[in-house]
This record gives C-alpha cells, sequence and structure tokens, in this order.
C-alpha cells in the first residue's frame, strides 16, 4: 500500500467536505463568478393560474407582500419585470381568481402589491409569487410568514436568462 | 359506580373539547364548507386515535370484552371513513398540495407524518379486517396490528402538533398527550412485543 490510496475515512471526509462545500453554492463553478440564481421552492407552483392581470391591488387590501428581483451573477436590479402574487387570505381561497394579481418591478427592481390579509391554509401562514415571463427561467416562490399576524412577506427573485 | 362515570366523562370530555374549540377557530370564517369537513373529520380522526388503544386495553368501563372489540372494530372502520373525509376534503380543496403530500414532496414537514401515518392506518385496518384469512399466530398477528398502530399514532401526532390550523394548542396538545398515554399504557400492559407462544 502507498500513501497515494484514500483510507476508506479519508475518503468519506473529504467526500462529505464536498458535499457541505457543494451544498453551500461554493464548488459550483458557474456561481463562483457571483450571485447564484434563486431556485423554485417545493409546492411553489401550486394553484398557479397562469396570465393573472397586473392590478393596483389585490381585493380589500391590508397586507403587503414586497421584494425585489435581481440578475443572477452580476445583481443587477431588473425593472419591469411581472411578479404574480398568490395566496389564501381573507377573501378567498389560494385555487379563486379574485385570489391571485401580478404587479411590475420598478427601477430598482422592487416590488410591492397590497393584498387582503393572508391566514394560515393548510397548516401554515404562506403566500405563492411566480416570475414566468419568458425571458429568464421561470421561478416559483412559497414564503412562509413568522407569524400569521404579520401584515407583510417579503420574497426575493435572483433570475438567470432562459 | 362514581369511577366509571368519571372514566366516561373524561373520555367524552378529551374527545369533545377540543372539537368545541376547534370550532371557535377565527380560521373558520375564511374557509369554504369542504375544507372546513375536512378539518373537523382530522381533529376527530385525533379523538377516536384516543378510544382505540382505551377499547383495545378494555380499560373503559361497564364494557364487557366482546363488547370492546366490536367497539374497537366500529371506531377503526369510522377512523378510515374520517380518514378518507379528511384527505379527499383537501383533496378538493387544493388537489396540487394533496398530491404532493402524497408523492412525499411537500414542502411542510407535517405532511409526510400525516401520510405515513394514513397508510399505516389502512394497512392496521386491513390487518384487522382479514385476521382470519391471514392465519397469522395470534400473538404475531397482533404485534403487526399494534406496530402499525403504534406508527399511526406518533404520525398524527407529530402531524398534528406542526400544524397551524383550527385546532386550539391547549385542547390539541392535552388530546395529543392522552393519545400517548393511552396507546403507550396498552402497548406495555399486553406486552405486545412478547410473541413466545402461550405456554
Amino acid at each position: 500500500m502507498t500513501n497515494s490510496h484514500l483510507s476508506r475515512r479519508s475518503a468519506m471526509a473529504l467526500g462529505g467536505a464536498a458535499l457541505v462545500t457543494g451544498g453551500s453554492g461554493l464548488l459550483m463553478p458557474a456561481r463562483a463568478a457571483g450571485l447564484a440564481p434563486t431556485r423554485s421552492m417545493r409546492g411553489g407552483s401550486n394553484n398557479y393560474r397562469p396570465g393573472a392581470p397586473i392590478v393596483e391591488r389585490i381585493g380589500g387590501g391590508g397586507f403587503w407582500m414586497t421584494g425585489t428581483v435581481r440578475r443572477a451573477g452580476d445583481g443587477a436590479p431588473l425593472p419591469g419585470q411581472r411578479i404574480q402574487i398568490w395566496a389564501h387570505t381573507t377573501e378567498g381561497h389560494e385555487r379563486d381568481p379574485q385570489s391571485h394579481g401580478a404587479t411590475l418591478t420598478d427601477a430598482n427592481g422592487e416590488f410591492r402589491l397590497e393584498m387582503p390579509q393572508i391566514v394560515p391554509a393548510f397548516g401554515q401562514p404562506h403566500g405563492h409569487l411566480a416570475y414566468d415571463s419568458g425571458e429568464f427561467e421561470t421561478v416559483f416562490l412559497r414564503p412562509i410568514m413568522a407569524s400569521s399576524k404579520d401584515q407583510t412577506l417579503a420574497a426575493h427573485f435572483v433570475l438567470q436568462p432562459a | 359506580m362514581i369511577r366509571s362515570l368519571l372514566i366516561w366523562a373524561a373520555v367524552i370530555a378529551a374527545i369533545a373539547v377540543p372539537l368545541i374549540a376547534a370550532a371557535h377557530s377565527p380560521l373558520l370564517a375564511w374557509r369554504d364548507p369542504v375544507y372546513i369537513v375536512a378539518g373537523f373529520a382530522g381533529v376527530l380522526s385525533m379523538g377516536l386515535l384516543l378510544l382505540q388503544p382505551l377499547l383495545a386495553g378494555r380499560d373503559l368501563p361497564g364494557l364487557l370484552p366482546l363488547a370492546s372489540r366490536r367497539w374497537h372494530r366500529r371506531v377503526g372502520f369510522t377512523l378510515i371513513f374520517a380518514l378518507v373525509v379528511h384527505v379527499g376534503g383537501l383533496w378538493i380543496t387544493s388537489p396540487p398540495d394533496v398530491v404532493d403530500a402524497l408523492l412525499l414532496v411537500s414542502p411542510t414537514p407535517f405532511s409526510a407524518w400525516g401520510v405515513v401515518a394514513l397508510w399505516a392506518a389502512f394497512a392496521a385496518a386491513c390487518l384487522g379486517i382479514f385476521r382470519q384469512r391471514l392465519a397469522l399466530r395470534y400473538r404475531i398477528w397482533r404485534l403487526g396490528h399494534t406496530g402499525l398502530a403504534a406508527i399511526t399514532i406518533v404520525g398524527s401526532v407529530v402531524h398534528a402538533m406542526l400544524i397551524e390550523g383550527t385546532m386550539e394548542i391547549m385542547t390539541k396538545t392535552a388530546l395529543c398527550v392522552l393519545v400517548l398515554l393511552a396507546s403507550a399504557r396498552t402497548l406495555a400492559r399486553l406486552r405486545v412485543w412478547d410473541i413466545r407462544r402461550r405456554s
């Protein structure tokens, strides 16, 4: 046996270290250059209705969904991007058309849309957001509120060209 | 006499109070009837999970062993029916969320616990229904049935405790603790792990 052979223990340690590094995004050469794109969350696309209209506010309002949209790599803010938002609120179930609405990001890549209060549904107070316009890869987010009494929720997109 | 009245009153209260508390949940105002029924079928299921070990252990006063067994079977069928209503009502309310849960890819951690408990309950019920035809030695059969029941109970308790839903937190916790205690008591008293032939 020579020293060039890895023992099983050191091989496992090396593999474990590689997993941890890979998991934190440090080993991905394509992402090493800068900001990594946001990945869709599990269940994010549930009850999505493509093409919901751009609205001033969803229903009666009282709750604010906010966030930012930036470009992967250099992190440049992306203005004029359409973000669709839906949730189970005091005014309807997730699947109901009136629970859906879309808005556009401003010059700083920020968006905020007023909507009815989100209430816990399917066990968690959560909202849904989608970027699905084609220019960049589609991303579905499903952020959870820290408390169901919160009156605002934020979600951030880092998009990668399609 | 007084003692048996107290036991029955405690069991009925343990099942009824969480249902009454859930009926006062503010969340109900923002839910369709189908979703409300699905939620209550879940709350009722947890109450039935309290009855099952008590009936199996013949702990309920005034019931002869044969009646206990008969009621264990009836409550078992009711439990399966309630679980089907629970999942079916949720499916109608939000199909993609239930599909995710059944495929064990849901973003909510409590879903997998609930789905595992669901299949274990179905399997435990099947063992009960086909007990004669399976022709297993009694203690082997009992270990299988109670093992599956234990998975259902632990899975259901974790499922319920992780959910932010219509159940009020104090009554939910109390019912879950009672279900765990009743199950542990029956499993221990019957010594279900002892599968030696009776000498």
